[in-house]
């Protein structure tokens, strides 16, 4: 029963994008600190990605008739 | 063999089941009759389709490659392009094609009687609005997610191309207009309603202050405190409603409405969007979700009846909803929930960016139309359990059957709807309104619906916070499409007029925006006005010009797909988009046709127009028609004409698509097909190997 009800509250927040950052960072540390060139990068701070991806999200077509 | 056998018996159980609930409700000619075989015929038709034909469309026609890496798995970079769980991309999918349309449409199609929009609900979702969704996400999979237009251009010309950019641009304005008119018609004149939904705003503001300053990327914090918030307004609505000093700041006529909605709608399109749009957005689609998943409960908890005849007698085409025969007008009114062109922007571009593997096209693409089709159903549920008296009390505007309450109740009971003052009074004072006549639009007439349901099921003493709870969940989902309509419609704009002076184009130059925000904001602005002047109530002209509209954008997909499958050498299977196309160009072309042409002044444009200089000349208009009338006269014409730029620009695409197929089938030289060569997906092998 509570891990049912884990794996929906992961839904609702991966679906809301509650849980963005954490992917992004995940994506980060896969793709660019394995990479020797990209060790130094840094990765963006909360804010400064939540801006970015909220203006990324509204790009297009997003909502219908 | 054995497990082969009982699944077999099983989906021939269930084609049984199906067939006699469609069957029932098709040969019901009783009193009233169950809203469950609705959902049950439903479930059934849904089921079959998703597992028959969807599974041999994606297998067969479409041949879907799941060894194949998607343009999220290709392009993966962590921001847009990024391979998503399947369940996840379908809810992003559904909240983005589900909008207010498949509750408006069936509501106002239920004047020709339950049966005929049930129908094409069903039948007309399975082979059309499904199918074009799925094939378009697919299309637009095989070509790293590029949107209709550029697929339009690529793979059958210019003239394609820019015929699909026009029509899409065009399609938002009417759309925009048409959903601030249902607004607007929601809030006349009730305090109640329209302080509800102006604390809308304020609250999305907060929400999105909170999500972007207070405390960053916390989305599901901040949007519990939004819907907190707004439901605390429906219960506070009421409080403004009781109050004699407050409520005569909210209880405006419908003009004054119309004008703050288009303030809002520029306001909107040039605020930053993390302050306005995106915060609404989460809002609408958490109250949408739940408000459509507590309607479903609801009416599979109380079962109950539908009230509204089979079929009505305005099948003749003299409804007082709005005018125009069964065929094509039904098609035309119902547009999203059976087939809907402006999903194949959401199914191109956007969706296949997410998506993880191609195996996943068909649940995302004809599941997520499914869905979509399946809150239409509700929405003609919700429209026919209420009397049909007192359904076309509600949704007749006061031009056809008067604007005195006696009267209206006179005319709408001598077609054999019988209705009294007396009880339209109850009912409104029950939900908590002035009165309730002539709310033309749907939504007042759905929310009634909705309330009485909600109210049997959940507790009757709460009718006018069901109501205005309602009210509240339609009219913040049309408030996002109509902010998030203008912004997109500005950015197209900006991008045309780039073409011809390039600093137009820079989002963030201050003059373009503002420029062209205004010129979007004019263009729905200039219908929304019509709409709300016109005596008949604007709903009647505009709602059949959205939906010739919608369809016209649904035949340029499927154009575009039907193209793509004979170039692809799969002539046989081009059928498969080919008769939802031929369909939607015959209910296309005789709408049309009917509203340039029809000598029926409810119908025919010109003739409106025409009746109506008549007696402008003949002086027979009483003064405060007469002061109208010249504008009137403008929009019937202009109405008329764009009926006509519509219908030519389908043709245009519909013979480009002919020319490329003929000369492709003679085996001349055509534009090469633009797929994306195969690369192997590196996630599915590792699936595998898990």
């Amino acid at each position: 029963m509570i891990r049912r009800f884990k794996s929906f509250w992961q839904i609702v927040r991966r679906l809301s994008g509650d849980d963005a950052y954490e992917r992004y960072l995940e994506h980060f540390a896969r793709h660019h600190q394995a990479d020797p060139e990209h060790v130094h990068c840094q990765p963006l701070s909360k804010k400064e990605f939540f801006k970015q991806w909220q203006e990324e999200k509204w790009r297009g077509v997003k909502r219908c008739c | 063999m054995k497990n082969n056998l009982l699944k077999n018996a099983i989906w021939l159980l269930i084609a049984i089941l199906g067939a006699s609930a469609v069957g029932g409700i098709a040969l019901n000619r009783g009193e009233s009759i169950n809203a469950l075989w609705f959902i049950t015929a439903a479930l059934c038709v849904y089921a079959i389709a998703y597992r028959f034909y969807a599974a041999w469309i994606a297998a067969t026609v479409l041949a879907v490659d799941q060894t194949r890496a998607t343009p999220a798995e290709r392009l993966d970079n962590g921001r847009d392009f990024v391979p998503t769980n399947k369940w996840i991309v379908f809810g992003h999918h559904f909240a983005a094609i589900a909008g207010p349309g498949p509750l408006v449409g069936p509501t106002l199609a239920a004047q020709f009687g339950y049966l005929p929009g049930t129908l094409w609900l069903l039948f007309g979702s399975v082979l059309g609005g499904c199918v074009q969704d799925m094939v378009i996400l697919f299309l637009s999979t095989r070509r790293n997610a590029k949107s209709l237009g550029q697929m339009a251009r690529d793979e059958l010309g210019p003239l394609g191309g820019t015929a699909a950019l026009i029509g899409t641009f065009s399609i938002m304005i009417i759309l925009i207009a048409v959903l601030g008119l249902v607004v607007v018609n929601a809030m006349k004149h009730s305090p109640w309603a329209t302080s509800t939904v102006a604390a809308t705003i304020p609250i999305a503001m907060i929400v999105g202050i909170y999500m972007r300053h207070f405390r960053p990327g916390q989305v599901l914090e901040a949007s519990a405190l939004g819907v907190t918030l707004l439901l605390l307004s429906v219960a506070g609505g009421g409080w403004i409603d009781g109050s004699e000093t407050l409520r005569g700041l909210f209880d405006h006529a419908g003009l004054t409405l119309a004008w703050w909605v288009m303030a809002y709608g520029f306001a909107a399109a040039i605020l930053p969007v993390w302050l306005l749009l995106a915060p609404r957005d989460y809002l609408s689609t958490f109250m949408k979700l739940g408000t459509i998943t507590l309607l479903a409960v609801a009416i599979v908890v109380l079962q109950p009846d539908v009230k509204m005849p089979a079929i009505t007698q305005f099948i003749d085409g003299s409804g007082p909803v709005f005018g125009g025969k069964l065929f094509p007008f039904v098609f035309i009114t119902i547009a999203c929930g059976a087939v809907s062109g402006f999903h194949a922007l959401v199914s191109s571009g956007t969706t296949p960016k997410l998506l993880t593997n191609e195996r996943d096209i068909r649940m995302i693409g004809y599941g997520g139309m499914v869905l979509e089709s399946f809150v239409a159903v509700m929405a003609m549920i919700a429209a026919t359990v209420l009397d049909p008296g007192v359904f076309f009390a509600i949704n007749s505007p006061a031009g056809v059957v008067g604007k005195e309450a006696a009267a209206a109740v006179a005319t709408i009971s001598s077609w054999g709807f019988p209705v009294s003052v007396e009880q339209m009074q109850a009912l409104a004072g029950k939900m908590g309104e002035a009165s309730l006549f002539a709310r033309t639009g749907g939504a007042p007439s759905l929310a009634v619906g909705m309330a009485s349901i909600f109210g049997s099921a959940f507790g009757d003493g709460l009718l006018a916070l069901w109501y205005h709870f309602a009210i509240m969940f339609e009219a913040i989902f049309i408030l996002t499409t109509l902010d998030a309509g203008t912004r997109v419609g500005r950015f197209m704009l900006q991008d045309m007029l780039g073409n011809i002076w390039p600093k137009m184009a820079e989002t963030s130059w201050a003059p373009s925006v503002i420029l062209t925000s205004a010129l979007v904001v004019g263009g729905w602005g200039y219908f929304l006005y019509i709409g709300v002047i016109d005596p008949n109530g604007g709903v009647n002209i505009l709602w059949p010009l959205f939906g010739i509209a919608n369809q016209m954008l649904a035949a340029i997909a499927l154009c575009v797909a039907t193209g793509i499958l004979i170039k692809s050498g799969k002539f046989r299977y081009a059928w498969v988009t080919g008769l939802p196309l031929s369909w939607l160009i015959i209910i296309t072309s005789t709408a049309s046709w009917q509203k340039i042409t029809s000598d029926d002044t409810r119908i025919g444009f010109f003739a409106a127009a025409n009746n109506l200089s008549d007696k402008l000349a003949a002086g027979t208009l009483p003064p405060e028609k007469a002061a109208i009338a010249p504008q009137l006269i403008f929009n019937l014409h202009l109405d008329a004409y764009l009926t006509l730029f519509f219908v030519a620009l389908l043709w245009t695409i519909v013979f480009d698509m002919l020319r490329v197929c003929a000369l492709h089938l003679a085996g001349k030289p055509i534009r090469p097909l633009t797929e994306v060569p195969h690369s192997p997906s590196q996630l599915a092998a590792e699936w595998v190997r898990d």
